[in-house]
């Protein structure tokens, strides 16, 4: 089954790629005032079990994708099938 | 031969200061060897360990995030647990901040620019095995070459690293949005120390600055007796 890995700065972390990307923004004349850039996985995982697939995304965020002093991560399970 | 201590020089792929690293402590007297990252085990009579600056793993992910990870790792952490000292210059801080054999983590530069610079930093504790020889306030000019060298660590970490004399060097000025200006942090041991600064680049007159001779010597000083056997 499939799943997105959404990774984001945390609140009060600074961001310089956000703050680079709102003065840009503000340059092509959009008046935004904040910007933060995350990133985000998508993964295959070869179970159809939604549980373990949940438990699974979970670890590998905590352990890899994210690094907790800095970022938070927000699992999206597709449904489908 | 080199009499001196055997020191280990890890090379990951994307690692490029190995070369530099190796040439640096043989100068200093020290007879360092080649670890390839895959290896699962450091050579025998290793007496200390140097994890290189460069980009492992394409900094992927997040830098040091992958490095982390590799087999010869496993072996760094049960040499660092056992006393022995390790050095991580740049990727190699930023490693062992991913491996939790330091603290904090290293972020982008605030500026948002790889900056390349002789910098001066000042030597903020000698409670660390590195720091035989240091003073505190020695002031030390390396060059620093790094995209994230932001180092950053929450408030209440900051202080108790203070407190405990693990802030080893600190910039003379902000150079990349550290906070406290930290350039290099030691663990709570004093055995494993991580700096963005690169010291195998300042060790000789003709080339520049010779900041980087200090850092060195420490790791060969606290690196006098074999940990591995």
């Amino acid at each position: 089954m499939k799943a997105t890995v959404l990774i984001r700065p945390k609140q009060g972390i600074l961001d310089p790629q956000g703050e680079a990307v709102v003065e840009a923004l503000q340059h092509l004349g959009f008046a935004v005032s904040g910007a933060r850039v995350g990133r985000l996985v998508d993964i295959e995982l070869d179970t159809e079990d939604a549980a373990e697939a949940q438990a699974a995304l979970d670890r590998m965020s905590h352990e890899l994708l994210a690094n907790p002093l800095i970022e938070s991560f927000a699992i999206q399970l597709e449904d489908g099938a | 031969m080199s009499d001196g201590p055997r020191i280990a020089v890890v090379t990951f792929p994307g690692s490029n200061d190995d070369g530099d690293a190796v040439l640096a402590l043989e100068l200093l007297g020290a007879e360092a060897v080649r670890v390839w990252h895959a290896e699962t085990a450091l050579p025998e009579g290793t007496a200390g360990v140097v994890l290189p600056g460069g980009f492992s793993y394409g900094d992927y992910l997040r830098c040091g995030a992958i490095a982390r990870f590799a087999p010869v790792m496993e072996a760094v952490g049960t040499f660092a647990a056992s006393g022995g000292p390790v050095l991580g210059i740049c990727n190699g801080f930023q490693i062992l901040c991913e491996a939790g054999l330091l603290p904090g983590v290293l972020r982008q530069n605030r500026q948002q620019q790889f900056v390349c610079a002789d910098v001066t930093v000042t030597v903020e504790s000698t409670t660390s095995a590195f720091a035989g020889t240091w003073e505190v306030g020695q002031e030390l000019v390396i060059p620093i070459k790094h995209g994230e060298g932001n180092w950053y660590g929450d408030d209440a970490l900051v202080a108790a690293l203070e407190a405990r004399g693990q802030v080893a060097l600190r910039y003379l000025d902000d150079v990349n949005g550290s906070v406290g200006r930290i350039a290099g942090v030691t663990n709570e041991a004093g055995n494993v120390l991580g700096l963005m600064p690169h010291p195998e680049h300042a060790i000789e007159e003709l080339l520049g600055p010779t900041g980087g001779v200090a850092v060195l010597e420490g790791l060969l000083g606290a690196a006098r007796v074999p940990v591995v056997r």
